[in-house]
């Protein structure tokens, strides 16, 4: 495998197109300026740390060090799931839900790639492990949160039709089954989408980075399409789990809709 | 008579809202409760149907509500709200197929028709949907029938149509809690009349 490493000089050198987007939002009075700026140098300095980061866990080899990156990562997830939808659970329920869905569905794909496909030596060596939990965390935290966004403006919108089945004698279940099927329908669209592009409308992030670093394009696109199945099924894990969460805590044991435990942000 | 169970016993039912509610309603029994708005008669309401949360007893022919699910509990004290939600585009698919023969023959009682049933709900006229709603009510058979203002968007042709219905249904051994902004209609079907203010009531005999 030979590569281009691009070096300092290189990067500065792509950096000015960051002044030429500040420049042309100084021309043009668009006012961001100082946020494309302040982005980009947020970029920088995050990806460094975590560059660093990773380089130190990798060369400890340590499981625990591992684990505290994963459960870190998964962590910083659950909480953007939470706070994402426009409405949301009241405190501690609302985190723990988003921990448990996104959490769970993307440990149960990771551990599958890395026990069955991949299986490196050891198993839970970091420079596959956390890589992996990373793609899939940013994917079914989208999922995760957009079914939990369709799920709870839906249950706010719908309130009375979702009461007439429960004043008729539906179960809860029954009365929020239709809500429930949208809502995990959209959080496994954009998966869908993105695996109906791959390859004609984009090239998927990970191919095209490995075909830079070298690697064969036959080799990357195998990658790549094992890639693709675990984020369609960690989105179907973390959506559905998210949803019929919510849809539990919305309501009680005597079928009751709660809609006081929802607050908006 | 005097001493038989009565279908619907409430003691001390309260929430955070309102309450304490205590009173007794014998079967083909109709409470007409009439108060100024916003004084927490819907509050009953979904209380009484377990709805709302809220503590006290609350008994259906000696039973206590908690010994029965509430789904099951709402099936027997049903709760129609003032404005009826629809689930579905049009009102057929809100009924069961076991419910059709009786849809049927309510449907002429109340001015509409069968086609009415395959019109789509939101251009159905609000007095159509209050009325379509009590169907939907009526064709679960409750035990209790919770009415909140069932009259409130119709003519005065469709209003005595609902009352000579509703006083059939309380003939035939249903029991009605009634909310209705109505002297007439409180006259007419409740021989007991509540009256609601700051969230408790005040019963007073209307015979």
């Amino acid at each position: 495998m030979t590569s281009i490493q691009p070096g300092a000089l290189d990067l500065a050198i792509a950096a000015s197109l960051i002044v030429f987007d500040a420049v042309i939002s100084t021309v043009l009075g668009l006012r961001l300026h100082r946020q494309v700026i302040w982005a980009a140098a947020r970029m920088v300095v995050q990806l460094l740390l975590v560059g660093l980061v990773l380089r130190w866990v990798f060369a400890l080899g340590s499981p625990a060090a591992t684990l505290a990156v994963v459960v870190l990562m998964i962590a910083a997830a659950a909480r953007e799931v939470a706070a994402r939808p426009a409405n949301s659970l009241r405190g501690w329920p609302g985190l723990w839900l988003a921990s448990a869905s996104v959490g769970l569905s993307s440990i149960a794909t990771v551990l599958l790639a890395l026990l069955t496909v991949l299986h490196p030596t050891p198993w839970y060596e970091a420079r596959y492990a956390i890589p992996l939990i990373g793609i899939v965390l940013g994917n079914v935290l989208n999922s995760a949160s957009l079914g939990l966004d369709t799920f709870y403006s839906g249950v706010v919108n719908a309130r009375s039709a979702i009461e007439a089945r429960l004043v008729l004698g539906a179960t809860r279940q029954e009365a929020l089954m239709p809500l429930i099927r949208d809502s995990i329908r959209k959080g496994l669209i954009p998966i869908i989408n993105q695996m109906s592009a791959a390859g004609i409308i984009t090239l998927p992030g990970i191919m095209t980075g490995q075909i830079l670093a070298g690697m064969d394009p036959m080799d990357a696109v195998r990658y790549q399409i094992l890639l693709m199945f675990l984020l369609a099924g960690g989105s179907g894990i973390s959506a559905t789990l998210a949803v019929y969460l919510a849809a539990r805590s919305i309501t009680d044991e005597r079928h009751r809709l709660r809609l006081e435990r929802l607050h908006h942000n | 008579m005097a001493t038989a169970t009565p279908r619907l016993h409430v003691d001390q039912m309260r929430s955070a809202l309102a309450g304490p509610f205590s009173f007794s309603l014998q079967a083909g029994e109709c409470l007409a409760i009439s108060g100024p708005s916003g004084s927490g008669k819907s509050l009953l309401l979904r209380m009484l149907c377990d709805l709302d949360p809220n503590t006290g007893t609350v008994t259906l022919d000696g039973k206590p509500r908690n010994s029965m699910s509430a789904p099951a509990w709402r099936s027997k004290v049903l709760y129609q709200p003032a404005e009826a939600g629809w689930w579905d585009p049009t009102p057929a698919t809100h009924f069961r197929p076991q419910q059709m023969e009786r849809v049927h023959a309510l449907l002429p009682r109340l001015g509409l028709s069968s086609t009415h049933l395959n019109n789509e709900v939101r251009l159905l006229s609000t007095g159509e949907r209050q009325r379509m709603a009590l169907i939907r009510s009526l064709a679960c058979e409750p035990q209790v029938l919770l009415l909140d203002e069932p009259t409130a968007a119709l003519d005065p042709e469709s209003v005595s149509a609902v009352q000579q219905l509703l006083q059939e249904e309380l003939a035939k051994g249903m029991s009605l809690v009634l909310v209705t902004h109505s002297e007439d209609q409180a006259r007419l079907l409740g021989r007991r009349r509540i009256r609601m203010e700051n969230r408790c009531l005040s019963e007073w005999s209307g015979a």
